[in-house]
């Protein structure tokens, strides 16, 4: 059924949006090649499944993966900050796409066919999406409020603040950097799983850039306003035929405009509208 | 292939990346703002170069036309999308600067077509030996355009009261300014400047490929902004060696690297394994 697969894609593109929120809103390191793990998480599950793993083995594995490979990423961050590491990111993207163009074992240009379906049907398949997508919610949630995100927050405003306070950069960096690729790994699977195909294309730079516009237009490190801005952002082409056709049109000026005009995005804009009802003029 | 050709195809790759990248450097020198648009402006030389060549039969004339044009495209297209932003804070021109790229890209793709345009008459093609090494005429007016063009650019910032004016501006914007020296000028030359390098590169790969497509700017910009981060971001001597050797780097490694990465990649496999060793790049100053 359409609305059903609508919101599966929802669902994982939410998980997928939350993923770099982590990174890049929680703990402020810029990413242009999240797409890269969003592909490693996709094509892990999809080699495993094929091959005749299970695919609620698969899920974890891909995470595990996607993760390890965010845990050397996460090492580029130590290295270089702001600029470089936009460059070093967007790199390792054009890296993953690089190598698996050329590896015969990875389906090449062609890509992988032919995934298994779970065998849970449409509508638990569309629900084990949702309730992953909770989690991830509920999880990014808890971790904004906890220490952790106070530390990713501290981070992200001055980094070389926070090392004079005694907060473990280097630590919580490659924490962010982990949780957000095994996350993104996560997604990843779940979106092989769902198109049972999965090819090199759907994870180049402007994978990386859509999935950087549905963070930034739901406002940098908003866990409601990111959630919004992917379950919007995702369906949109699917919904509207226009959308589809002039989808980076669209996303290239959203971007734009977003950063020219209010550059906290729907949360920003949904604080100004709430500030405005509720007749407070200073925010708490 | 032997090495020597292997190697003159590298350098004559090398001169389009710095004739790309010098202009993305120059811009990061003074505004700190990663231009990723550049490859739209590029692709844009590329698009109006052939279209006048075409429609005027004289390549020459439509290459000086595209250039100046370009260039004052580039000035519009500053006061326009940046100026308004430089206040803000960095991130900020980065991701408006890759939202105007890829929207850029998808208008080329609507007024353009998603086809590729070709010459009706490909100018330049034939055959030269220099050296011993077999070339085509465009590969050598590549050079001679860099050569000519950065060695230009040098005296420019080197010798005239508004290349002294750009560079105290690069190394202290706002004691320049008490100077007397006027930021905006400065600017709108800087941009103008770096379009125009872009525009010429735009053409020279259009007609190399002989052909121009919507998203031909992607790869090779994507590769400037490895050079320039090589090379030291803002670092313009820094960018030109960077330049020069990805293009040798890239011409050995699709020989003997093709097994593992794929051509493009091979640029930023450098990248990543310089950085580590060396975050500042290169050729930093500091």
């Amino acid at each position: 059924m359409y609305e059903i697969s609508l919101l599966t894609v929802m669902c994982f593109s939410v998980i997928f949006a939350l993923s770099l929120n982590l990174i890049t809103g929680f703990c402020g390191q810029i990413s242009l090649g999240h797409a890269a793990f969003y592909g490693i998480g996709a094509y892990t599950a999809a080699l495993f499944t094929t091959d005749g793993g299970s695919f609620w083995l698969a899920l974890p594995l891909a995470m595990a993966v996607a993760g390890f490979f965010g845990f050397i990423v996460g090492f580029a961050s130590l290295r270089v900050r702001h600029d470089f590491l936009a460059i070093t990111t967007m790199g390792v993207g054009f890296l993953f796409t690089g190598f698996v163009r050329q590896q015969e074992f990875l389906g090449g240009e062609e890509g992988i066919a032919g995934i298994p379906d779970p065998g849970i049907g449409q509508i638990p398949y569309m629900l084990l999406c949702a309730v992953l997508a909770a989690a991830v919610i509920a999880f990014s949630l808890y971790v904004k409020r906890s220490w952790m995100g106070h530390a990713f927050d501290a981070i992200a405003t001055d980094e070389d603040t926070a090392r004079t306070l005694g907060i473990d950069v280097a630590r919580y960096k490659l924490t962010a950097f982990v949780f957000g690729t095994a996350l993104a790994g996560l997604a990843g699977a779940l979106f092989a799983h769902y198109v049972k195909f999965v090819e090199v294309e759907s994870f180049d730079f402007i994978e990386s850039i859509s999935v950087l516009a549905m963070v930034i237009v739901g406002g940098i490190g908003s866990v409601w306003g990111v959630v919004v801005a992917a379950a919007f952002l995702s369906v949109m082409p699917l919904l509207l035929q226009v959308f589809a056709d002039f989808k980076l049109l669209f996303y290239g000026v959203l971007l734009f405009a977003v950063m020219y005009f209010a550059p906290g995005g729907i949360d920003s804009l949904m604080r100004m509208l709430w500030r405005r009802i509720s007749g407070r003029r200073t925010a708490g | 292939m032997n090495y020597s050709d292997l190697l003159v195809q590298g350098l004559v790759e090398g001169c389009i990346y710095a004739l790309i990248a010098v202009g993305l450097t120059l811009v990061y020198g003074l505004l700190r703002i990663l231009h990723i648009a550049h490859a739209g402006i590029f692709t844009l030389g590329a698009y109006v170069g052939l279209l006048l060549t075409n429609e005027t039969g004289s390549f020459a004339a439509a290459f000086v036309i595209t250039v100046v044009a370009v260039g004052f495209f580039g000035m519009a297209f500053y006061r326009l999308f940046y100026e308004p932003l430089l206040d803000k804070p960095p991130h900020v021109a980065l991701i408006a600067s890759i939202g105007l790229f890829v929207a850029m890209e998808e208008i080329y793709r609507i007024v353009f077509g998603a086809t590729s345009i070709s010459f009706l008459a490909p100018p330049l093609k034939e055959t030269v030996e220099v050296a011993g090494v077999r070339l085509e005429e465009g590969r050598i007016v590549v050079v001679i355009l860099a050569v000519v063009l950065i060695g230009g650019l040098a005296v420019l910032a080197g010798r005239t009261r508004i290349g002294i004016a750009w560079r105290a501006t690069v190394s202290d914007a706002a004691m320049a300014e008490s100077f007397g020296i006027d930021l905006a000028r400065v600017r709108y030359i800087n941009f103008f400047v770096a379009s125009a390098l872009a525009a010429a590169a735009g053409i020279m790969v259009a007609l190399l490929l002989n052909q121009v497509i919507p998203t031909m700017g992607g790869v090779p910009a994507y590769k400037a902004l490895a050079i320039i981060v090589l090379g030291g971001l803002g670092n313009v001597k820094g960018t030109l060696i960077a330049a020069l050797a990805l293009g040798v780097i890239e011409s050995f490694g699709t020989i003997y690297l093709d097994d593992v990465l794929d051509r493009d990649a091979i640029a930023f496999a450098f990248l990543i394994a310089v950085l580590m060793i060396r975050p500042q790049g290169l050729f930093s100053r500091r």
